[in-house]
């Protein structure tokens, strides 16, 4: 038996695709048939019919279907073979393994701290040599970093799904905006209010959801971000749909940023005439708030607490019997994750200057969500990544307008086919050893496994229930 | 002489009712008159028993029987309708009573268990599961997380130390940075045991854990379970259904039909036990 994809394999499995691809194809024209063939003609208001677009429409559905059955075999195919090859070499297989370690030490650690270098170099000297646009959007993006880190706390973590993520993210906005627009409080002392604000009502919304997982939570959340949503509509303070303007952007110890130091960018460092420096202080803000989200994100997810979340996620009743209380886990993770909602608010709020109620619509906690999906799940490299594609993809796909959301439903649907733990998934921490380092498993070692499995030949794994 | 059984057995259960703790000196673990009901079912109804400090105490039954109901009263999964479980930590301690607490409170008290079907964190590695095993040993909060403090990581590499030493101990070392999902099942088995013995327990209750193993698995598994009782300072309680296993490593057996207990003894006199026979076998 061989494991590899072989060309008349390949072949075979297609043939086998042909009749359901054809059926899909003639359903989709069915189904297309009158918008397709009939278009309105305005100019003497009459019906032109022809059948000129049925081919190309034929042909394409035919082909994607094609494709899309091939892939899904695929993809069952290497599940299969990878099965068959574990089943087979199992105990040579798991001791391949770096061996395992008193201390911890990361993976691919050697490089990476290098890398990170690079990157922040790069992130720093990046506004200065952008367009104004270019720089809006990267904030944008960063904020969206911020969000989608706080929000992988929350759902990728600990598996609590929160669909009105973007409740908390309007709290923080909404803070700054009514703090400097009636008490002229300045942004620095309303971020860390923005995100205390967001955390109390994170517990808020956490205590009655306590007793709530799955799709009971989903349907709380979800209400919770259309509540605040609506009574940020309603209420008069708030000053309702038409929101709150002329909020500050933050300052920088009082100095005008576009005066003198915005002379001295423009004339030695070329940097774009149109510039408003505020945005790149902006930028520069955000971007160690996402620094230090990293940072703390990475510590949690490797901490008593972080993996208490992580076995909460796993199995609830499992982590109880390890003596964690999902009570506090839970709401941890909730008030936690909201946080940085808050302060992430904070800072769009001194980004756009403007903030009313429809900016922060369900669509919004979808956004959030998709990021943290497509991203991949748990995954701090992941759910960055997810961010970027997703805030900034839209603004290079504005020619495509039109079709945008279409675009984004399709490619989340290929993503959660083919590619269910996201676009970079998530990767346990190793740990190796310090004093044998070599790589080398010992004899010993090899003796137990093959005594605990009981299973030197392969054909004692088969029989696993 | 179906009558003639009928009488024994009511002869003995009203023996078991009376004598709590009987033939059992120095107990770690009592239950006392435990029931447990849903809706009209009595899953468990007024069960007295008691667990020998550092023996080896098996729990055996026809499904259905009320075992693992046992189980879940005693570690707080259900909170039992009536009754008492007292947990003597030592013997210069005062008991404590154990009934209507939380699970992961009396996990800390020193009750670990495992599961009939495996209940292991699936998408972490075999090394993380044994570390949230060290969760309520440890102390780091929210403040110990983000600083990363000299105090926290002192902990978690101590902690890391201790659940390694575990995994060598009972052989998954090697596993270590293995996805427990990917781990072989008698692995997995061994996993969630050590998972148990991570927390520090003063018993360990152990749900079938022999339950879809094979021949070779299950005498390493009767091996693992004696090195527990020597290496661990721990008390054993087992639910299992493999005859040949039970009576080889326990040194008390109670007997479970029906939701209460008919029988309780060392191995030798429960084989003979014609209610014990008529519970698994039926009569005519």
């Amino acid at each position: 038996m061989t494991h590899k994809i072989t060309a008349s394999h390949i072949g075979r499995v297609i043939w086998s695709e042909f009749k359901p691809a054809l059926l899909a194809s003639f359903w989709i024209c069915l189904l297309a048939f009158p918008i397709m063939t009939l278009s309105i003609n305005p100019t003497n208001q009459s019906f032109k019919f022809s059948l000129d677009r049925m081919p190309y429409l034929a042909l394409g559905t035919f082909v994607l279907s094609i494709l899309w059955r091939f892939f899904l075999k695929r993809r069952a195919f290497i599940g299969i073979t990878k099965a068959v090859h574990q089943s087979e070499g199992l105990p040579e297989d798991l001791r391949k393994g770096p061996k395992p370690s008193w201390l911890t030490v990361v993976k691919a650690s050697r490089y990476r701290r290098q890398g990170i270098y690079v990157l922040l170099a790069i992130m720093a000297i990046l506004p200065f040599i952008s367009s104004p646009y270019t720089v809006n959007v990267m904030v944008t993006a960063l904020i969206y970093v911020t969000l989608g880190l706080g929000l992988n706390v929350v759902v990728g973590v600990s598996g609590l799904l929160n669909l009105g993520y973007i409740a908390f993210y309007a709290i923080g906005a909404y803070t700054y905006g009514l703090l400097n627009h009636y008490f002229g409080l300045s942004f620095w002392v309303c971020l860390p209010l923005g995100g205390l604000t967001a955390t109390l009502m994170g517990l808020l919304l956490g205590f009655p959801v306590i007793r709530l997982s799955g799709d009971y939570l989903a349907i709380v959340t979800l209400s919770f971000g259309e509540i605040t949503r609506l009574v940020l509509n309603n209420l008069t303070v708030t000053r309702g749909p038409r929101g709150i303007s002329y909020i500050q952007p933050a300052g920088f110890f009082g100095i005008d940023l576009n005066g003198a130091p915005k002379e001295f960018l423009v004339n030695y460092l070329r940097v774009d005439p149109a510039m408003d420096i505020n945005k790149i202080f902006t930028y520069f803000i955000i971007l160690c708030l996402v620094i230090v989200t990293i940072i703390f994100v990475f510590r949690l997810e490797n901490s008593r607490l972080g993996r208490a979340w992580l076995a909460m996620r796993e199995d609830e009743v499992a982590c109880q019997a390890m003596g964690i209380n999902r009570t506090r886990a839970k709401l941890t993770a909730f008030a936690l994750g909201s946080t940085w909602a808050g302060l992430a608010g904070v800072v769009f709020a001194s980004q756009i200057t403007f903030i009313n109620p429809a900016s922060f619509s369900f669509l919004g906690s979808i956004l959030v969500l998709s990021i943290v999906v497509l991203g991949g799940m748990g995954s701090i490299p992941g759910v960055i990544l997810g961010a970027i594609v997703l805030s900034a993809l839209p603004e290079q796909l504005r020619f495509f307008s039109q079709y945008r959301m279409l675009l984004f439903g399709a490619l989340m649907v290929l993503m959660m086919v083919f590619r269910p733990g996201g676009l970079i998934q998530s990767t346990r921490e190793v740990y190796i050893h310090k004093t044998n380092g070599n790589g080398k498993g010992d004899g010993n070692g090899t003796a137990r496994l093959e005594a605990l499995t009981g299973a030197p030949k392969p054909e004692a794994t088969g029989e696993r229930p | 002489m179906s009558a003639g059984l009928d009488k024994g057995a009511g002869a003995n259960a009203a023996g078991t009712g009376t004598g709590s703790g009987s033939g059992c000196v120095d107990p770690i673990l009592s239950t006392v008159g435990i029931s447990m009901v849903f809706g009209g079912l009595v899953a468990l109804n007024s069960v007295d028993l008691s667990i020998e400090r550092g023996s080896i105490t098996a729990l055996i039954g026809p499904n259905g029987s009320g075992k693992t109901t046992f189980f879940n009263c005693v570690t707080g999964i259900y909170k039992p309708t009536r009754g008492e479980v007292i947990l003597y930590p030592a013997l210069d301690l005062p008991s404590k009573s154990l009934k209507g607490l939380p699970a992961d409170v009396i996990t800390h008290e020193g009750l670990a268990r495992t599961f009939q079907n495996i209940r292991l964190f699936n998408n972490l590695t075999v090394l993380e599961n044994v570390l949230i095993g060290r969760h309520t040993r440890m102390r780091a909060g929210l403040w110990g997380a983000l600083t990363r403090n000299r105090k926290t990581r002192a902990e978690e590499a101590a902690a890391i130390e201790r659940s390694y030493g575990l995994l060598v101990t009972y052989g998954l070392d090697a596993m270590a940075n293995e996805l427990a999902k990917n781990l072989p099942y008698g692995a997995q088995r061994r996993l969630e045991i050590v998972r148990a013995l991570a927390t520090e327990p003063k018993v360990l209750l152990l749900d079938e854990p022999a339950a879809g193993l094979n021949i070779a698995e299950t005498a390493a598994l009767r091996d693992l379970i004696s090195d527990i009782r020597e290496n661990e300072k721990v008390s054993i309680l087992l639910i299992e259904h493999d005859m040949n296993l039970v009576m080889k490593v326990s040194k008390k057996i109670y007997v479970f039909d029906y939701g209460r207990l008919i029988a309780q003894g060392p191995p030798d006199e429960i084989q003979k036990d014609p209610k014990v026979i008529k519970a698994y076998l039926g009569e005519d």
